[in-house]
């Protein structure tokens, strides 16, 4: 077991959860979601878990079992590998602060993960959607109640996906200081001004 | 923003005055801004350009020629692998990975198959091991030729792409006798391989060992001290060795910035430990660096391939446990016990035991990680890929802006992305 455990247990008492070492060796920890963000900083900072590896989350398809939140954390210089898991109720809101402050490396890979899982992450610069594209209405692909085949029929794929504006490849700030935004045909400015993003017509 | 100088004079001959030969010294990128402030622009690169390599779409926001914002985005190319792979066997998700970062689908395949056997508890034969390791670095070769050659041709040098993409022909051939295929490769089964390499491979890896190092040195004499390439890349797309493993960085980005770590060296997986060779560093953290690094690497994978070569040893490729491995056919289709496992493991799959394993392994993009949970079936309850493309990727605003518009399209080269890994 990584001594990093047992410090963080020190520390923080009950914020701290189950341990274990998985099937890889790695140390893996659970961590109370309201004290998550606290432990991450004392983790960069005292014990020297410089290196974000990944970050992703893990669906059960059991569904009574929390969706977790997992960080892998590594030490370039000791070599230590620490693995924390962040537990959210999946009947509440999904919701953790963001990491991005501690580990740079951490935007994309959370936004990945709000897209995927539709997991919130608090304090987020730009969290958005990253793999699906902004306007994408079927959900959050890798939770379990997700089909594989999508939500959607085929032909109401397509059929948003030809319904889509324009401005929907664009996300509201790149539009913003596009050069050509006073050339913006009148309704698409008046999206704008309201805040819309290109959002898809209902079906009649 | 200044440019440092090369080891060599940066300079183009030319005529004095007097009708003397002079070197006349390069000013690239000397000009400071003239403080005059624009109207921003936004321009829009890809998904469909050949300098975005692949489906990468950049917006970038302009004032004149300096790129003041770049918002990348990604996803054109996502195929929902992850997705997929919750519903596959374990040997039926190694296919996937062939697509994901396809330059060197052969050291996907290896990075699959060892988490899975970190997974199940299972020790690979150490036949196996070596051919795994030689498909790894026949991997790397390739994909940075690939790399070279594009970003070459991106910065205006066509010729290193001809020799480069030659020599990859070389490799692509072996690994067409030995899989198969040039691309879908599907080399690995978890406990061992598809097939053992055919008659004349090793020799065949052989003679490319022999000869591979002279086109490197062909391609490190146009290249290297060349004054168009140093002035378009030094000095380019700096990252901070801090910074680096900040945005955790891996692969030659990561060294590039003058971090000491690959994961041969400090997390040794298939007996890297084991051989010799070493490992380039950059220092300034550059294009130019990027550059330096990947080449060097191509030589020290050409040194560890030729040692492989030498201490391959005999023996079965495959780990003698059959509820792993399928009996051959011949004996499935004559003795009872060998039909009810290969039977089994074809409708039901190998089952994991419950658990999770994450194991990463030096691709040529940097750490490709593969994580898997199980929960005691066949097919496992999350399968992640962690791509180092897609992580790199992410650092590229921070390295592109406040360079020009033309050093941006050398800046996403030398990151080195696969568009199959960042969308996967």
């Amino acid at each position: 077991m990584n001594p990093s455990v047992d410090t963080l247990r020190a520390t923080f008492g009950t914020a701290i959860g189950r341990s274990s070492v998985t099937r890889d060796g790695v140390s893996t920890v659970d961590v109370a979601c309201a004290q998550a963000l606290k432990v991450f900083e004392f983790l960069r900072s005292s014990e020297h878990y410089d290196y974000l590896v990944d970050l992703t989350a893990v669906e059960y398809r059991d569904p009574e079992r929390p969706l977790e939140v997992v960080y892998l954390l590594r030490s370039l210089q000791g070599g230590a590998e620490l693995r924390v898991k962040v537990l959210l109720d999946v009947r509440q809101e999904l919701a953790v602060d963001s990491v991005v402050g501690v580990w740079a490396g951490a935007n994309w890979l959370e936004r990945e993960v709000f897209d995927m899982f539709g997991v919130q992450f608090r304090g987020h610069p730009d969290l958005r959607r990253i793999l699906m594209w902004e306007t994408y209405a079927e959900g959050h692909p890798l939770r379990k109640d997700f089909p594989l085949r999508g939500r959607f029929s085929r032909a109401e794929q397509v059929r948003q996906a030809l319904a889509g504006h324009p401005e929907a490849h664009y996300s509201m700030e790149e539009l913003s200081f596009a050069d050509a935004h006073h050339d913006l045909p009148a309704d698409m400015r008046e999206r704008l001004r309201r805040g819309e993003r290109g959002t898809i017509p209902h079906s009649e | 923003m200044t440019k440092r100088t090369v080891e060599l004079e940066l300079a183009t001959p030319g005529v004095g005055a007097n009708g003397d030969a002079v070197r006349v010294p390069l000013t690239v990128g000397t000009e400071e801004p003239s403080g005059i402030p624009g109207e921003p622009m936004l321009i829009n690169i890809g998904p469909q350009h050949p300098a975005t390599h692949g489906v990468l779409r950049l917006v970038v926001e302009l004032d004149g020629e300096t790129v003041v914002r770049v918002i990348p985005h990604v996803g054109y190319l996502h195929s929902g692998f992850e997705k997929l792979g919750e519903y596959r066997h374990y040997n039926q998700i190694i296919p996937l990975t062939d697509r994901t970062d396809y330059l060197a689908p052969m050291a996907n395949n290896v990075g699959v198959a060892l988490a899975a056997e970190q997974l199940m508890g299972i020790e690979i034969t150490p036949r196996c091991t070596v051919l795994r390791l030689i498909a790894c670095e026949m991997s790397r070769i390739i994909s940075h030729l690939v790399w070279l050659g594009t970003t070459s041709i991106d910065l205006g040098a066509f010729t290193p792409f001809l020799w480069a993409f030659q020599q990859r022909e070389r490799i692509y051939n072996l690994q067409e006798a030995w899989t198969g295929a040039r691309l879908t490769t599907s080399v690995t089964r978890v406990g061992g391989l598809m097939a053992d390499v055919p008659t004349g491979f090793v020799e065949g890896l052989e003679e490319f060992t022999r000869t591979f190092p002279k086109t490197l040195d062909e391609i490190d004499r146009v290249l290297t001290r060349n004054a168009v390439w140093a002035g378009r890349t030094q000095g380019v797309g700096v990252m901070s060795a801090p910074d680096a493993v900040n945005y955790s960085l891996s692969g030659p980005m990561l060294r590039a910035s003058g971090v000491a770590y690959d994961l041969r060296k400090d997390r040794p997986y298939l007996g890297y430990e084991t051989y010799d060779f070493d490992v380039p560093i950059g220092e300034h953290g550059d294009v130019y660096d990027r550059y330096r690094v990947r080449l060097e690497e191509c030589y020290q994978s050409n040194r560890i391939l030729a040692q492989a070569i030498k201490r391959l040893p005999d023996g079965p490729i495959n780990v003698a446990d059959p509820r792993v491995i399928l009996p051959p056919k011949s004996r499935a289709m004559t003795d009872m016990e060998a039909m009810i496992f290969h039977f089994k493991q074809v409708m039901e799959g190998i089952r994991a035991p419950v658990g999770e394993a994450y194991v990463g392994i030096e691709n040529p993009k940097g750490e490709l990680g593969n994580y898997f949970v199980s929960d005691g079936s066949a097919k496992p309850v999350r399968w992640r890929i962690r791509p180092p493309a897609f992580i790199n990727l992410a650092a590229l605003p921070k390295l592109a802006e406040g360079h020009l518009l033309s050093d941006l399209i050398a800046i996403n080269a030398s990151v080195d992305i696969v568009m199959g890994e960042v969308d996967r």
